[in-house]
C-alpha cells in the first residue's frame, strides 16, 4: 500500500514536472529570443515579458508543484529510489509530451539520446 | 551558422550554470544541517536563478527535446567534479552512467534543435568543447 502511495506520488511528480517543461517550452517559442531582447532591452524588459507571459506562470507552478511532489516523494520513499526514477522517467515522458503537445520532431536519433540519458541517470544515481 | 553559434552558447551556459549547480549541491549536503543562512546557499540560490535564466534562454533558441537532454550533461560534469574536486571515489557504474549520457548528449547534438528549421548544426567540435572544457 505504502509503495503505491510512492508511486502514485513519483507518477504525479513526472507529469508535473514534464508538463511544466513542455509549457515554459511553449511560452519562450512564443516569446522569441531571450537574448536579443535583453541586449536590446535590457534584463529587466526580458523578466518582466517572461513573467507577462500566462502560460510560463502555469509552466512554473506545475514545476513548483512537482518539487512538492518531490519532498513528499521523497519523506515516503528512499532517496535513492525516489531521484533516479522520477530524474530518468521525466525525460521519456517529456519526450513524449514534446512530441503530441508540441509537436516537435521527435525522431529515432531523439528517442534514443532520452533513453540513453534515461539509463545513464540511473546509473549514475545507482 | 548564427543559430549554431547561439545554440552552442546556450549549452555552454547551461553546463555552466549545472556545473555551479553541482558544486553547490555536494557543498549544500554538508551544511544543510549547520545552518541555513550561510553564503553557501545564498551562492545556491544565485547559481539556480542563472541556471534558470539560461535554461529558458535555450529554450527560446532550440526544441524541449534538444535542451533537456542538454542539461543531463550537468550530471557529467557534477561527476567529474566531485572525482577531481572532492576526491570522491566513483564506480564503474557511475562512470558507465556517465558515458550513456555523454553518447545520449552527442546524438542529441548532433541532429537539428529546431523543429521549424532543420539543419546540420556542426555539434560535434561543440561536445568536444565541453568535454575539454
Amino acid at each position: 500500500m505504502s509503495s503505491l502511495k510512492l508511486w502514485i506520488a513519483i507518477g504525479m511528480l513526472v507529469l508535473a514536472s514534464s508538463a511544466g517543461d513542455v509549457m515554459l517550452s511553449a511560452a519562450m517559442k512564443r516569446i522569441g529570443d531571450l537574448e536579443a531582447l535583453r541586449s536590446q532591452k535590457g534584463l529587466l524588459a526580458v523578466i518582466g515579458r517572461v513573467i507577462s507571459e500566462k502560460l510560463f506562470l502555469i509552466g512554473l507552478c506545475c514545476l513548483i508543484f512537482s518539487f512538492f511532489c518531490l519532498l513528499t516523494a521523497l519523506s515516503w520513499g528512499d532517496a535513492s529510489l525516489v531521484a533516479p526514477a522520477s530524474a530518468s522517467l521525466t525525460y521519456i515522458c517529456s519526450a513524449i509530451l514534446a512530441k503530441f503537445v508540441l509537436h516537435e520532431n521527435v525522431d529515432r536519433r531523439r528517442w534514443l539520446s532520452a533513453a540513453l540519458v534515461c539509463i545513464g541517470v540511473l546509473l549514475l544515481v545507482k | 551558422m548564427a543559430i549554431a553559434c547561439c545554440n552552442g552558447t546556450g549549452d555552454v551556459l547551461l553546463k555552466r550554470g549545472m556545473d555551479d549547480l553541482g558544486e553547490i549541491h555536494l557543498s549544500n549536503w554538508t551544511h544543510i544541517f549547520n545552518a541555513f543562512v550561510n553564503p553557501w546557499v545564498i551562492i545556491g540560490i544565485l547559481c539556480l536563478a542563472g541556471f534558470f535564466y539560461a535554461y529558458l534562454t535555450a529554450l527560446s533558441w532550440a526544441d524541449l527535446t534538444f535542451v533537456l537532454p542538454a542539461t543531463a550533461f550537468g550530471y557529467v560534469v557534477t561527476a567529474f567534479l566531485s572525482r577531481f574536486f572532492l576526491n570522491e571515489v566513483v564506480s564503474p557504474w557511475r562512470w558507465a552512467g556517465v558515458l550513456l549520457i555523454t553518447g545520449g548528449v552527442g546524438l542529441v547534438a548532433k541532429g537539428p534543435s529546431l523543429t521549424e528549421r532543420p539543419q546540420d548544426t556542426p555539434a560535434p567540435t561543440q561536445k568536444e568543447q565541453h568535454e575539454l572544457a
